[in-house]
Protein backbone atom coordinates (compact mmCIF):
# COMPACT_ATOMS: atom_id res chain seq x y z
CA UNK A 1 0.00 0.00 0.00
CA UNK A 2 1.40 3.44 -0.67
CA UNK A 3 2.30 5.66 2.05
CA UNK A 4 -0.40 8.53 1.20
CA UNK A 5 -3.34 5.47 0.82
CA UNK A 6 -1.84 4.42 4.16
CA UNK A 7 -2.24 8.03 5.53
CA UNK A 8 -5.67 8.80 4.05
CA UNK A 9 -7.32 5.58 5.71
CA UNK A 10 -5.92 6.17 9.33
CA UNK A 11 -9.26 7.24 10.91
CA UNK A 12 -11.54 4.08 9.41
CA UNK A 13 -7.78 2.16 9.86
CA UNK A 14 -7.13 2.95 13.65
CA UNK A 15 -10.44 4.33 15.13
CA UNK A 16 -13.49 2.83 12.81
CA UNK A 17 -14.75 5.94 11.81
CA UNK A 18 -17.45 5.82 9.13
CA UNK A 19 -20.08 8.70 7.90
CA UNK A 20 -23.38 8.54 8.31
CA UNK A 21 -25.82 10.40 5.85
CA UNK A 22 -27.49 13.71 7.48
CA UNK A 23 -30.22 13.42 5.23
CA UNK A 24 -31.30 9.96 5.43
CA UNK A 25 -29.52 8.42 7.94
CA UNK A 26 -27.72 6.00 6.03
CA UNK A 27 -24.49 4.42 7.47
CA UNK A 28 -20.92 4.08 4.80
CA UNK A 29 -18.04 2.37 5.94
CA UNK A 30 -15.75 3.22 4.67
CA UNK A 31 -16.72 6.82 4.12
CA UNK A 32 -17.79 8.28 0.90
CA UNK A 33 -18.61 11.26 -0.46
CA UNK A 34 -22.25 10.83 -1.89
CA UNK A 35 -24.85 8.63 -0.38
CA UNK A 36 -25.60 5.90 -2.94
CA UNK A 37 -29.59 6.21 -1.24
CA UNK A 38 -30.20 9.64 -1.84
CA UNK A 39 -27.31 11.82 -3.17
CA UNK A 40 -26.86 13.90 -0.56
CA UNK A 41 -23.30 14.91 0.19
CA UNK A 42 -23.88 15.81 4.07
CA UNK A 43 -22.34 13.93 6.44
CA UNK A 44 -21.72 13.55 10.44
CA UNK A 45 -19.05 11.25 11.37
CA UNK A 46 -19.72 8.68 13.59
CA UNK A 47 -17.37 5.86 15.35
CA UNK A 48 -18.71 2.41 14.57
CA UNK A 49 -18.86 -0.09 17.97
CA UNK A 50 -15.51 -2.31 18.17
CA UNK A 51 -17.94 -4.78 19.42
CA UNK A 52 -20.02 -7.65 16.70
CA UNK A 53 -20.07 -11.06 16.09
CA UNK A 54 -19.26 -13.05 13.15
CA UNK A 55 -21.90 -13.42 10.20
CA UNK A 56 -19.80 -15.89 7.68
CA UNK A 57 -15.73 -17.07 7.72
CA UNK A 58 -13.71 -18.83 5.49
CA UNK A 59 -10.27 -19.98 6.49
CA UNK A 60 -7.39 -19.21 3.95
CA UNK A 61 -4.72 -21.85 3.40
CA UNK A 62 -3.05 -20.55 0.52
CA UNK A 63 -2.29 -16.57 0.91
CA UNK A 64 0.04 -13.75 -1.32
CA UNK A 65 2.95 -14.42 -0.20
CA UNK A 66 2.70 -11.21 2.35
CA UNK A 67 1.00 -13.14 4.52
CA UNK A 68 2.16 -16.73 3.76
CA UNK A 69 3.69 -16.69 7.32
CA UNK A 70 0.51 -16.45 8.93
CA UNK A 71 -1.73 -19.43 6.79
CA UNK A 72 -3.88 -20.74 8.32
CA UNK A 73 -6.09 -17.76 9.35
CA UNK A 74 -9.43 -16.99 8.93
CA UNK A 75 -11.49 -13.92 7.00
CA UNK A 76 -14.79 -13.19 8.35
CA UNK A 77 -17.88 -10.79 7.77
CA UNK A 78 -18.64 -9.13 11.02
CA UNK A 79 -21.66 -7.30 11.95
CA UNK A 80 -20.68 -4.72 14.74
CA UNK A 81 -23.03 -4.02 17.06
CA UNK A 82 -24.64 -0.86 15.53
CA UNK A 83 -25.51 -2.70 12.51
CA UNK A 84 -22.26 -1.82 10.11
CA UNK A 85 -20.60 -5.01 8.60
CA UNK A 86 -17.21 -5.17 7.69
CA UNK A 87 -14.65 -7.75 6.46
CA UNK A 88 -11.76 -8.25 9.11
CA UNK A 89 -9.22 -11.16 9.58
CA UNK A 90 -9.48 -12.99 12.89
CA UNK A 91 -6.79 -13.07 15.14
CA UNK A 92 -5.65 -14.99 18.20
CA UNK A 93 -8.25 -17.53 17.92
CA UNK A 94 -8.25 -21.61 17.74
CA UNK A 95 -9.70 -21.97 13.75
CA UNK A 96 -11.58 -25.36 15.43
CA UNK A 97 -13.85 -23.36 17.34
CA UNK A 98 -14.95 -20.32 15.51
CA UNK A 99 -18.47 -20.20 14.75
CA UNK A 100 -21.03 -18.49 12.72
CA UNK A 101 -23.06 -16.20 15.50
CA UNK A 102 -19.63 -16.06 17.75
CA UNK A 103 -19.17 -12.72 19.16
CA UNK A 104 -15.83 -10.90 18.70
CA UNK A 105 -13.81 -7.41 19.26
CA UNK A 106 -11.92 -5.56 17.30
CA UNK A 107 -8.14 -4.54 18.09
CA UNK A 108 -5.57 -2.97 16.34
CA UNK A 109 -3.04 -5.23 14.78
CA UNK A 110 0.24 -5.23 12.70
CA UNK A 111 -1.61 -6.17 9.21
CA UNK A 112 1.85 -6.15 6.97
CA UNK A 113 4.75 -4.51 6.58
CA UNK A 114 6.09 -2.77 3.27
CA UNK A 115 9.32 -5.02 2.99
CA UNK A 116 11.70 -4.17 5.60
CA UNK A 117 12.39 -0.71 5.50
CA UNK A 118 9.05 0.36 4.76
CA UNK A 119 6.09 1.45 6.78
CA UNK A 120 4.21 -0.95 9.04
CA UNK A 121 0.31 -1.14 8.42
CA UNK A 122 -1.91 -1.33 11.07
CA UNK A 123 -5.72 -1.86 10.87
CA UNK A 124 -8.37 -3.73 13.25
CA UNK A 125 -8.11 -7.18 13.41
CA UNK A 126 -11.49 -9.44 14.99
CA UNK A 127 -10.62 -11.32 18.26
CA UNK A 128 -12.97 -13.41 19.68
CA UNK A 129 -14.75 -11.68 22.68
CA UNK B 1 -4.88 16.33 43.99
CA UNK B 2 -3.02 14.77 41.15
CA UNK B 3 -3.03 10.84 40.61
CA UNK B 4 -4.15 8.18 38.59
CA UNK B 5 -7.65 8.31 36.79
CA UNK B 6 -7.88 5.02 35.12
CA UNK B 7 -5.72 2.20 33.95
CA UNK B 8 -5.46 -0.96 31.18
CA UNK B 9 -2.98 -3.44 31.35
CA UNK B 10 -2.45 -6.38 28.35
CA UNK B 11 -0.61 -9.63 28.17
CA UNK B 12 -0.75 -11.38 24.89
CA UNK B 13 -2.02 -15.15 25.18
CA UNK B 14 0.92 -16.87 23.64
CA UNK B 15 3.31 -18.44 26.09
CA UNK B 16 6.74 -20.52 26.11
CA UNK B 17 7.08 -22.31 28.95
CA UNK B 18 11.22 -22.02 30.49
CA UNK B 19 11.59 -26.47 30.25
CA UNK B 20 11.20 -25.65 26.66
CA UNK B 21 13.84 -22.81 25.96
CA UNK B 22 16.49 -25.24 28.00
CA UNK B 23 15.60 -28.14 26.20
CA UNK B 24 16.89 -26.45 22.55
CA UNK B 25 20.00 -25.05 24.11
CA UNK B 26 20.89 -28.34 26.10
CA UNK B 27 20.52 -26.08 29.71
CA UNK B 28 18.92 -27.01 32.86
CA UNK B 29 15.25 -25.62 33.42
CA UNK B 30 16.11 -25.65 37.25
CA UNK B 31 18.29 -23.15 37.38
CA UNK B 32 15.56 -21.03 36.29
CA UNK B 33 12.71 -21.91 38.03
CA UNK B 34 14.51 -22.78 41.49
CA UNK B 35 17.30 -20.11 40.56
CA UNK B 36 15.12 -17.53 39.24
CA UNK B 37 11.47 -18.08 40.14
CA UNK B 38 10.79 -17.93 36.39
CA UNK B 39 7.93 -20.91 34.73
CA UNK B 40 6.66 -19.20 31.55
CA UNK B 41 7.19 -16.24 30.27
CA UNK B 42 4.83 -14.03 27.44
CA UNK B 43 5.46 -14.07 23.93
CA UNK B 44 3.52 -11.63 21.67
CA UNK B 45 1.73 -12.82 18.57
CA UNK B 46 3.00 -12.49 15.18
CA UNK B 47 0.85 -9.46 14.70
CA UNK B 48 1.32 -7.62 17.92
CA UNK B 49 4.07 -5.33 18.47
CA UNK B 50 4.37 -2.42 21.79
CA UNK B 51 2.29 -0.25 19.78
CA UNK B 52 -1.14 -2.80 19.24
CA UNK B 53 -0.02 -4.09 22.54
CA UNK B 54 -0.07 -0.02 24.21
CA UNK B 55 -3.08 0.90 22.17
CA UNK B 56 -5.05 -2.41 23.76
CA UNK B 57 -3.82 -1.10 27.53
CA UNK B 58 -4.83 2.47 26.71
CA UNK B 59 -8.52 1.22 25.38
CA UNK B 60 -8.76 -0.63 28.46
CA UNK B 61 -8.13 2.22 30.80
CA UNK B 62 -11.02 4.29 28.06
CA UNK B 63 -13.19 1.58 28.95
CA UNK B 64 -12.52 1.80 33.05
CA UNK B 65 -13.07 5.57 32.49
CA UNK B 66 -14.68 7.71 29.45
CA UNK B 67 -11.73 9.98 29.24
CA UNK B 68 -12.57 12.92 26.75
CA UNK B 69 -10.18 12.77 24.44
CA UNK B 70 -9.40 16.16 23.54
CA UNK B 71 -8.79 17.24 27.23
CA UNK B 72 -5.39 14.56 26.72
CA UNK B 73 -2.42 16.76 26.49
CA UNK B 74 0.27 14.16 26.50
CA UNK B 75 0.71 11.09 25.51
CA UNK B 76 4.03 8.92 26.29
CA UNK B 77 5.23 5.89 25.04
CA UNK B 78 8.14 3.73 27.19
CA UNK B 79 9.70 1.13 25.70
CA UNK B 80 13.30 -0.32 24.29
CA UNK B 81 11.24 -2.19 21.54
CA UNK B 82 9.37 1.17 19.68
CA UNK B 83 8.50 -0.79 16.26
CA UNK B 84 10.02 2.28 14.32
CA UNK B 85 13.92 3.21 15.01
CA UNK B 86 12.42 7.10 13.60
CA UNK B 87 8.90 7.52 14.15
CA UNK B 88 7.28 7.76 16.72
CA UNK B 89 4.64 4.85 18.38
CA UNK B 90 3.00 7.91 20.91
CA UNK B 91 1.63 9.67 17.62
CA UNK B 92 0.11 6.26 16.68
CA UNK B 93 -1.08 5.63 20.11
CA UNK B 94 -2.47 9.68 20.28
CA UNK B 95 -4.36 9.41 16.79
CA UNK B 96 -6.19 5.69 17.52
CA UNK B 97 -7.91 7.76 20.74
CA UNK B 98 -8.46 10.27 18.66
CA UNK B 99 -6.21 12.79 20.97
CA UNK B 100 -4.99 14.58 18.01
CA UNK B 101 -3.80 17.08 16.74
CA UNK B 102 -3.76 19.21 20.41
CA UNK B 103 -1.61 16.83 21.88
CA UNK B 104 1.68 16.72 23.26
CA UNK B 105 4.00 13.33 22.44
CA UNK B 106 6.80 11.69 22.88
CA UNK B 107 8.84 7.80 23.06
CA UNK B 108 11.15 7.29 26.09
CA UNK B 109 13.60 4.93 26.31
CA UNK B 110 15.74 4.15 29.89
CA UNK B 111 15.27 -0.06 29.47
CA UNK B 112 12.87 -1.07 31.51
CA UNK B 113 12.28 2.21 33.15
CA UNK B 114 10.87 4.05 30.13
CA UNK B 115 7.06 3.07 31.50
CA UNK B 116 7.01 4.94 34.51
CA UNK B 117 9.21 7.84 33.12
CA UNK B 118 6.44 8.52 30.98
CA UNK B 119 4.04 8.00 34.35
CA UNK B 120 6.57 10.37 35.88
CA UNK B 121 6.38 12.99 33.40
CA UNK B 122 2.51 13.18 32.91
CA UNK B 123 2.37 13.48 36.81
CA UNK B 124 4.98 16.36 36.45
CA UNK B 125 2.63 18.35 33.95
CA UNK B 126 -0.44 17.87 35.35
CA UNK B 127 0.79 19.58 38.66
CA UNK B 128 1.97 22.09 37.21
CA UNK B 129 -1.26 22.66 35.87
CA UNK B 130 -0.39 22.62 31.62
CA UNK B 131 -2.59 20.05 30.59
CA UNK B 132 -5.55 18.24 31.92
CA UNK B 133 -4.76 14.56 31.25
CA UNK B 134 -1.78 13.03 30.73
CA UNK B 135 -1.42 9.34 28.98
CA UNK B 136 1.33 7.27 30.40
CA UNK B 137 2.34 3.68 28.91
CA UNK B 138 4.46 1.60 29.47
CA UNK B 139 5.04 -1.59 26.80
CA UNK B 140 7.62 -3.91 25.12
CA UNK B 141 8.15 -6.67 22.89
CA UNK B 142 11.57 -7.50 25.05
CA UNK B 143 14.07 -10.20 22.68
CA UNK B 144 16.35 -12.05 24.57
CA UNK B 145 19.82 -13.79 21.76
CA UNK B 146 18.84 -17.03 21.47
CA UNK B 147 20.73 -19.39 24.27
CA UNK B 148 21.22 -15.79 26.49
CA UNK B 149 20.01 -16.04 29.86
CA UNK B 150 18.10 -13.13 29.01
CA UNK B 151 16.01 -15.75 26.48
CA UNK B 152 14.06 -17.28 29.50
CA UNK B 153 12.47 -14.24 30.93
CA UNK B 154 12.44 -11.27 28.13
CA UNK B 155 8.66 -11.40 27.58
CA UNK B 156 5.56 -8.95 26.26
CA UNK B 157 3.33 -6.68 27.46
CA UNK B 158 1.58 -2.97 27.92
CA UNK B 159 0.43 -0.81 30.75
CA UNK B 160 -1.71 2.46 30.23
CA UNK B 161 -2.34 5.04 32.80
CA UNK B 162 -4.45 8.15 32.22
CA UNK B 163 -2.91 10.99 35.10
CA UNK B 164 -5.67 13.73 35.58
CA UNK B 165 -7.04 15.71 38.86
CA UNK B 166 -10.56 14.33 38.79
CA UNK B 167 -12.09 11.24 39.72
CA UNK B 168 -8.68 9.96 41.02
CA UNK B 169 -8.78 5.89 41.71
CA UNK B 170 -4.79 6.00 42.95
CA UNK B 171 -3.51 9.31 44.26
CA UNK B 172 0.59 9.97 43.55
CA UNK B 173 1.33 11.04 47.35
CA UNK B 174 5.05 11.29 46.44
CA UNK B 175 7.84 10.28 43.78
CA UNK B 176 11.37 9.68 44.06
CA UNK B 177 14.28 9.39 41.55
CA UNK B 178 17.81 8.68 41.16
CA UNK B 179 20.11 7.76 38.70
CA UNK B 180 23.68 6.75 37.87
CA UNK B 181 25.85 5.71 35.12
CA UNK B 182 26.27 2.03 35.48
CA UNK B 183 26.80 -0.39 32.16
CA UNK B 184 25.09 -3.58 33.41
CA UNK B 185 22.71 -3.67 30.36
CA UNK B 186 22.83 -2.12 26.60
CA UNK B 187 22.32 -2.30 22.98
CA UNK B 188 23.71 -0.62 20.49
CA UNK B 189 22.11 1.38 17.64
CA UNK B 190 21.72 -1.66 15.07
CA UNK B 191 21.71 -4.75 16.96
CA UNK B 192 18.82 -6.53 17.47
CA UNK B 193 20.01 -8.49 21.02
CA UNK B 194 20.84 -6.83 23.79
CA UNK B 195 24.36 -7.61 25.90
CA UNK B 196 24.36 -7.13 29.70
CA UNK B 197 27.43 -7.52 32.31
CA UNK B 198 25.92 -10.88 33.60
CA UNK B 199 26.38 -10.65 38.03
CA UNK B 200 27.22 -6.92 37.36
CA UNK B 201 23.56 -6.75 36.42
CA UNK B 202 23.02 -7.53 40.55
CA UNK B 203 24.13 -5.81 43.20
CA UNK B 204 25.68 -2.54 41.39
CA UNK B 205 22.89 -2.06 39.44
CA UNK B 206 19.04 -3.59 40.44
CA UNK B 207 19.78 -3.80 44.10
CA UNK B 208 21.65 -1.01 44.69
CA UNK B 209 19.22 1.64 42.66
CA UNK B 210 15.88 -0.55 43.67
CA UNK B 211 16.77 -0.25 47.47
CA UNK B 212 17.61 3.65 47.39
CA UNK B 213 14.89 4.81 45.42
CA UNK B 214 12.47 2.73 47.79
CA UNK B 215 14.51 3.95 50.64
CA UNK B 216 14.46 7.55 50.10
CA UNK B 217 10.62 7.02 48.61
CA UNK B 218 9.88 5.65 52.86
CA UNK B 219 12.59 8.59 54.22
CA UNK B 220 10.89 11.38 51.82
CA UNK B 221 7.09 10.81 53.34
CA UNK B 222 7.90 9.31 56.72
CA UNK B 223 6.05 5.79 56.03
CA UNK B 224 6.81 2.64 57.45
CA UNK B 225 7.04 -0.74 55.02
CA UNK B 226 4.15 -1.95 57.67
CA UNK B 227 1.64 0.59 56.70
CA UNK B 228 2.02 -0.06 53.20
CA UNK B 229 -0.36 -2.43 51.71
CA UNK B 230 1.78 -3.41 48.43
CA UNK B 231 4.93 -3.34 47.71
CA UNK B 232 5.31 -3.57 43.57
CA UNK B 233 8.64 -3.80 41.94
CA UNK B 234 10.44 -4.37 38.59
CA UNK B 235 11.03 -8.04 37.86
CA UNK B 236 13.87 -8.73 35.71
CA UNK B 237 13.02 -12.41 37.29
CA UNK B 238 10.95 -13.64 40.20
CA UNK B 239 14.32 -13.75 42.54
CA UNK B 240 15.43 -10.04 42.33
CA UNK B 241 11.78 -8.38 43.48
CA UNK B 242 11.51 -10.74 46.70
CA UNK B 243 15.30 -9.96 48.03
CA UNK B 244 14.77 -6.29 47.22
CA UNK B 245 11.71 -6.44 49.02
CA UNK B 246 13.34 -7.81 51.88
CA UNK B 247 16.18 -5.58 52.30
CA UNK B 248 13.72 -2.56 52.19
CA UNK B 249 11.69 -4.64 55.09
CA UNK B 250 8.75 -5.94 53.10
CA UNK B 251 6.75 -9.56 53.77
CA UNK B 252 6.08 -11.93 50.82
CA UNK B 253 2.02 -10.88 51.68
CA UNK B 254 2.94 -7.55 50.81
CA UNK B 255 4.71 -8.28 47.37
CA UNK B 256 2.70 -11.41 46.42
CA UNK B 257 0.01 -9.86 44.80
CA UNK B 258 2.18 -7.80 42.44
CA UNK B 259 4.67 -10.69 41.80
CA UNK B 260 3.99 -11.31 38.08
CA UNK B 261 7.32 -12.20 36.53
CA UNK B 262 6.74 -15.87 37.38
CA UNK B 263 4.09 -16.56 35.04
CA UNK B 264 4.61 -13.67 32.54
CA UNK B 265 8.44 -13.26 32.89
CA UNK B 266 9.94 -10.14 32.30
CA UNK B 267 8.10 -7.51 30.51
CA UNK B 268 10.55 -4.73 30.61
CA UNK B 269 9.16 -0.92 30.87
CA UNK B 270 5.77 -2.63 31.64
CA UNK B 271 7.25 -4.97 34.48
CA UNK B 272 6.42 -2.67 37.83
CA UNK B 273 3.09 -1.19 35.73
CA UNK B 274 1.51 -4.75 34.92
CA UNK B 275 2.10 -5.26 38.48
CA UNK B 276 0.72 -2.27 39.90
CA UNK B 277 -2.64 -2.93 37.29
CA UNK B 278 -2.63 -6.21 38.83
CA UNK B 279 -3.03 -4.60 42.66
CA UNK B 280 -5.21 -2.04 41.68
CA UNK B 281 -7.55 -4.51 40.41
CA UNK B 282 -7.71 -5.91 43.99
CA UNK B 283 -6.45 -2.66 46.23
CA UNK B 284 -9.21 -1.06 49.01
CA UNK B 285 -9.98 2.26 49.83
CA UNK B 286 -6.96 4.16 51.42
CA UNK B 287 -4.53 1.12 50.49
CA UNK B 288 -0.60 2.17 50.20
CA UNK B 289 0.64 0.69 46.99
CA UNK B 290 4.71 1.64 46.43
CA UNK B 291 6.12 1.00 43.22
CA UNK B 292 9.96 1.09 42.08
CA UNK B 293 10.81 0.47 38.55
CA UNK B 294 14.41 -0.16 37.17
CA UNK B 295 15.95 0.39 34.39
CA UNK B 296 19.34 -0.12 33.72
CA UNK B 297 21.74 2.26 32.48
CA UNK B 298 20.94 3.16 35.34
CA UNK B 299 18.21 4.51 37.79
CA UNK B 300 14.71 3.37 39.44
CA UNK B 301 11.76 5.76 39.72
CA UNK B 302 9.76 5.19 43.19
CA UNK B 303 5.91 6.36 43.40
CA UNK B 304 3.70 6.14 46.88
CA UNK B 305 0.04 5.87 45.74
CA UNK B 306 -3.23 5.92 48.02
CA UNK B 307 -6.68 4.25 46.73
CA UNK B 308 -9.15 6.26 46.60
CA UNK B 309 -13.04 4.88 46.56
CA UNK B 310 -13.33 5.63 43.32
CA UNK B 311 -11.48 2.68 42.02
CA UNK B 312 -14.67 0.88 43.48
CA UNK B 313 -17.12 1.95 40.33
CA UNK B 314 -14.14 2.22 37.62
CA UNK B 315 -11.99 -1.29 37.57
CA UNK B 316 -14.36 -3.80 36.81
CA UNK B 317 -14.89 -2.04 33.07
CA UNK B 318 -12.67 -3.69 31.74
CA UNK B 319 -10.97 -7.41 31.67
CA UNK B 320 -9.00 -7.83 34.99
CA UNK B 321 -5.04 -8.02 34.66
CA UNK B 322 -5.25 -11.57 35.89
CA UNK B 323 -7.63 -12.86 33.41
CA UNK B 324 -4.68 -11.72 30.86
CA UNK B 325 -2.02 -13.28 32.74
CA UNK B 326 -4.60 -16.45 33.56
CA UNK B 327 -6.80 -16.89 30.83
CA UNK B 328 -7.00 -18.57 27.53
CA UNK B 329 -3.35 -19.19 27.02
CA UNK B 330 -1.60 -21.09 24.22
CA UNK B 331 1.65 -22.58 24.52
CA UNK B 332 4.23 -22.24 21.93
CA UNK B 333 7.18 -24.46 21.03
CA UNK B 334 10.54 -23.52 20.32
CA UNK B 335 9.98 -23.73 16.79
CA UNK B 336 7.14 -20.85 16.89
CA UNK B 337 8.24 -19.02 19.73
CA UNK B 338 11.58 -18.46 16.99
CA UNK B 339 8.88 -17.60 13.88
CA UNK B 340 6.88 -15.36 16.20
CA UNK B 341 9.76 -13.39 17.85
CA UNK B 342 11.45 -13.02 13.90
CA UNK B 343 14.16 -15.25 15.05
CA UNK B 344 14.25 -17.22 12.10
CA UNK B 345 15.90 -15.57 8.82
CA UNK B 346 13.73 -16.23 5.89
CA UNK B 347 15.78 -14.72 2.43
ZN1 LIG C 1 -28.60 9.66 2.20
Amino acid sequence: MSVPKYWRNIPQRYRLEAVKCIKCGKLFFPPRPVCNECRSQEFETVHLSDEGKIVTFTVLNSAPSKFSYQTPYPIAVIELSDSAKICAQITDCDIDKLYIGMPVKLQMRKLSTEGDAGIINYGYKAVPA
Amino acid sequence: MVGITSYGAYVPRYRIRVEDIAKEWGADSESYKRGLFLNEKSVAGMDEDTITMSLEATRNALRRAAIDPNKVGAVYVGSESHPYAVKPSSTIIAEAINAVPHCHCADLEFACKAGTESLFITYGLVKAGLITYGLAIGADTSQGAPNDALEYSAASGAAAFFVGTENIVANIEATYSCTTDTPDFWRRDNQVYPRHGGRFTGTPAYFKHVHLAGKMLLEKTGVTPAEIKYAVFHQPNGKFPQRVSKMLGFSKDQIKAGLLAPSIGNTYSASSLISLTAVLDIAEKDDLIMMVSYGSGAGSDAFLFRVTDAIYQTRDKAKTTMSYVNERLVYLDYGLYAKYRDKIIIS
